[in-house]
C-alpha cells in the first residue's frame, strides 16, 4: 500500500471538514479524487502531504505513519517522497528553470544531480529551456517546467490539485497525459484532486467525495 | 548547514532580481556608515594628534587675551600669538619652586607655511625628538628642521633660507600683520639649516627650530625699517610665550591663578583648552554624526520596506518552498538572509568610503602642513557601528522573516 488511510477526521480548529473511515491505495494505482468545491479534497491532499495534521485517526504513506512525525521530520519526509503540482503553475521568477529543479533537488536534502534534472526535462521536450526564466516560458512549457519539478526527486506519491480545471479540452487531456505518463516513468503514485468531471474516465480508480458539513 | 546555504543561494537570486532597489538600500547604508567612520576617524586622529603635541606642556604662559589662542598658537602652532610678554615681568613666576622646566617661545615668522620658533633645546626634550642628520644650532640664524618640514620642502642641511612674516604661505591669515601685504621676506638674514630631526608624529616635525636670539636678531633690524609697534613679536627682552612644565601636580591649583591675576600675563592649560575646544566643536559634530545616522536608520528602514514589499509578492514562492519541504526555519533563514547580505554589502561600501574618504582629505590636507590625516588606520568605535549596521539590518528583516515564517502553506493550494 503507498497510502493507507484509517478512521481519519481532517479539518480546522475542532471543525472536521473531511472524514475517511477507509482508503488504500496501491503502488502504481493512479486515483482521482473527485466531489464538488468545499468537500475536503484539498483537506485531504494536505494532510497525506504532511503539511496539516490530521484531527484523529492515521494516515501511512509508503509505509510511513505521518501523524506521527514532528514538523520538521513532515517537511523533510514531503521533499523526499512527494511531489506536489498546483493549479497555478508557481515556479520562482528569480531562478532559471534549472535553478528551479536545482532547489527541489537541494530542499529536498537530495544532492543536486543535474544528470537526474537533463533526463526529467529531456522526458518532457523541454531541454532547451533550462536556462531561461520562467517569464519567458509558455503556459504550456511551465506546466511542463511544474511537472518536471515534481518528479525530479523521484518520489513515491504525486499528489496534484486541480491541475486542469483552468485548461481547455486539449490541454486538459494533454496535461493529463503527461502527469500520468511521467507519474510511471519514475515510479510514482498520482492522485488527482478535482471537481473537473472530463477526467473521470481517465482513472481506474475513483474515490468521491461529499462534503462533511 | 545545506538549508542555510540554499536558504542564502536563494536570498542573493532575490535580490538580484531587484538590482535597484538592492543598490539603493546598499548605497544608503554605505554612505551613512561611511560619514560616521570618516567622522570617528577625523576625531580619533585629532585627539591623539592634539594630545601628543600637549604631552608634555602642563601650562602656557602668555600675553592677555584668547586662553585659546595662546594655547593653539604656542603649541599647536595653528594660530597667531596673543603677544609678546617681558622676560622681566615673567621672572618671578618661572622662579617659582612650582615649576620644573620653562621653555621659552619666539614666534613671529615663517618659513613656506612652516613656523619658525625661537626657542631652546629643551623643547626637543618635551617632544622626545632626535637628530636624523647634523647638530642643534650654536650659533644665530642657525636652525633645525622637523621631519615633515623637510621632506614636504626639500630642506637639508648645508641649505638656507629666508624666512617671510607670518604662518602661511604669503602670510594671508595673519591679521596682525595684514598690512604688510608685501611681508618682505627678510632676505638680508638667512637661516642656514644646521640638522633635521626625525619624525616623531606630533607638532614638532611641522616646525623650525633656532635660538630665541635668532628670531630677535631677524626682526630687530626689521624694527629699525617699520613703524614703531607694528612688530610684537619676540623682540628685546621680550618672548611670545612660555611652555611650563609642572615640578607637582599641586601647581595645576595656584599657579595659573596666580599667573592670571598678575598684571599682564595669562596662563592657559593646554587640556583645559582642547577640552574647550571639542566642547566648541561638539554642537557641529553632534549634528553630523546625528544626520549620518538617519541616513543609516533610513537605509535600515529601506531595507525593511523593501523586504515587506518583496513579502507581499513572494508569498506563493514562499509556500512553494514549503511544498518543496522547506522547513520553517530554511523560509525565515531566506528573509533574514537577503537584510545581513544588505547589511553586510552596506558595511562594506561604508568602510570603503570612510577610510578611502580621509586618506583622500588627508593627502589633500598634506599641502596645507595643518593637519595629518590618514584612512589606513581604525578608531575604536569602528567595530561598534560595524556591528550596530549589522544587527539593524537583520533586525529590519526580522518582522519580514518571521511573516515568512509563520505563512501557512495552503495559501497556494486552491480552496475553490
Amino acid at each position: 500500500m503507498i497510502v493507507d488511510i484509517r478512521n481519519l477526521k481532517a479539518g480546522y480548529g475542532s471543525r472536521v471538514v473531511v472524514s475517511i473511515p477507509a482508503l488504500q491505495i496501491a503502488k502504481g494505482g493512479h486515483t482521482l479524487l473527485l466531489g464538488p468545491s468545499g468537500c475536503g479534497k484539498t483537506t485531504l491532499l494536505e494532510v497525506m502531504a504532511g503539511i496539516a495534521v490530521p484531527l484523529a485517526g492515521q494516515v501511512t504513506i509508503n509505509g510511513t505513519a505521518v501523524e506521527t512525525l514532528g514538523a520538521g521530520e513532515r517537511d523533510r519526509f514531503r521533499g523526499r517522497h512527494i511531489g506536489v503540482v498546483m493549479q497555478r503553475l508557481h515556479l520562482i521568477s528569480a531562478l532559471t528553470i534549472r535553478k528551479n529543479l536545482r532547489l527541489a533537488q537541494s530542499l529536498a536534502g537530495a544532492e543536486v544531480d543535474d544528470s537526474r534534472i537533463s533526463s526529467a526535462v529531456d522526458a518532457l521536450g523541454i531541454s532547451g529551456k533550462l536556462d531561461l526564466y520562467p517569464r519567458e516560458l509558455s503556459q504550456g512549457e511551465a506546466q511542463r517546467v511544474a511537472i518536471a519539478r515534481a518528479v525530479v526527486n523521484r518520489p513515491v506519491l504525486i499528489l496534484a490539485d486541480e491541475p486542469t480545471s483552468a485548461l481547455d479540452d486539449g490541454n486538459c487531456e494533454a496535461a493529463l497525459d503527461l502527469l500520468l505518463e511521467q507519474s510511471s516513468a519514475c515510479g510514482a503514485t498520482l492522485i488527482v484532486a478535482t471537481h473537473d468531471q472530463r477526467i473521470k474516465a481517465r482513472f481506474e480508480h475513483v474515490v468521491s467525495l461529499v462534503g462533511h458539513s | 548547514m545545506k538549508s542555510l546555504s540554499t536558504a542564502i543561494a536563494l536570498a542573493f537570486a532575490y535580490l538580484r532580481e531587484k538590482p535597484l532597489a538592492t543598490l539603493l538600500n546598499i548605497l544608503l547604508l554605505g554612505l551613512g556608515v561611511g560619514t560616521i567612520i570618516a567622522l570617528a576617524l577625523t576625531l580619533s586622529q585629532l585627539d591623539d594628534r592634539m594630545d601628543r603635541d600637549a604631552a608634555g606642556v602642563d601650562l602656557v604662559i602668555g600675553a592677555k587675551g584668547s586662553p585659546l589662542q595662546l594655547v593653539l598658537s604656542s603649541v599647536f602652532h595653528v594660530d597667531i600669538p596673543t603677544g609678546n610678554i617681558s622676560v622681566a615681568e615673567a621672572a618671578p613666576v618661572l622662579a617659582s619652586p612650582m615649576v620644573r622646566r620653562a621653555i621659552p617661545l619666539a614666534l613671529g615668522d615663517s618659513y613656506r607655511s612652516f613656523r619658525i620658533v625661537g626657542t631652546t633645546s629643551a623643547y626637543i626634550e618635551i617632544y622626545g625628538a632626535a637628530l636624523r642628520d647634523g647638530r642643534i644650532w650654536n650659533t644665530s640664524l642657525e636652525v633645525v628642521v622637523g621631519a615633515d618640514v623637510a621632506r614636504i620642502t626639500g630642506l637639508t642641511v648645508g641649505k638656507s633660507f629666508a624666512g617671510a612674516h607670518g604662518l602661511s604661505e604669503g602670510g594671508g591669515d595673519d591679521a596682525d600683520h595684514a598690512d604688510h601685504a608685501d611681508h618682505a621676506d627678510h632676505a638680508d638674514h638667512r637661516y642656514t639649516v644646521v640638522g633635521v630631526l626625525k619624525p616623531t608624529g606630533s607638532v614638532i616635525d611641522r616646525v623650525i627650530l633656532t635660538s630665541v636670539e635668532s628670531v630677535r636678531e631677524v626682526h630687530e633690524d626689521t624694527k629699525t625699517q617699520s613703524p614703531p609697534g607694528k612688530h610684537e613679536h619676540g623682540a628685546g627682552d621680550q618672548v611670545t610665550a612660555y611652555l611650563i612644565q609642572y615640578a607637582t601636580p599641586l601647581a595645576a591649583a595656584s599657579l595659573p591663578r596666580a599667573v592670571n591675576a598678575s598684571g599682564a600675563l595669562q596662563a592657559a592649560s593646554p587640556a583645559a583648552e582642547i577640552a574647550r575646544l571639542f566642547n566648541l566643536a561638539g554642537l557641529g559634530i553632534i549634528a553630523l554624526r546625528g544626520f549620518a545616522l538617519v541616513m543609516v536608520l533610513c537605509a535600515a528602514l529601506g531595507i525593511f520596506v523593501g523586504l515587506m514589499n518583496a513579502l507581499d509578492e513572494r508569498r506563493a514562492d514562499l509556500a512553494l518552498l514549503r511544498l518543496l519541504g522547506a522547513s520553517r526555519a530554511t523560509v525565515f533563514l531566506t528573509v533574514i538572509a537577503q537584510g545581513a547580505a544588505l547589511g553586510l554589502a552596506g558595511v562594506i561600501l561604508g568602510l570603503a568610503i570612510g577610510h578611502a574618504g580621509i586618506e583622500w582629505i588627508g593627502s589633500a590636507l598634506e599641502k596645507t602642513h595643518r593637519l595629518s590625516l590618514t584612512g589606513f588606520t581604525f578608531a575604536g568605535e569602528e567595530i561598534w557601528l560595524i556591528l550596530g549596521a549589522l544587527l539593524l539590518s537583520m533586525l529590519a528583516g526580522l518582522v519580514p522573516a518571521w511573516r515568512a515564517y509563520r505563512s501557512a502553506v495552503p495559501e497556494l493550494l486552491n480552496r475553490a
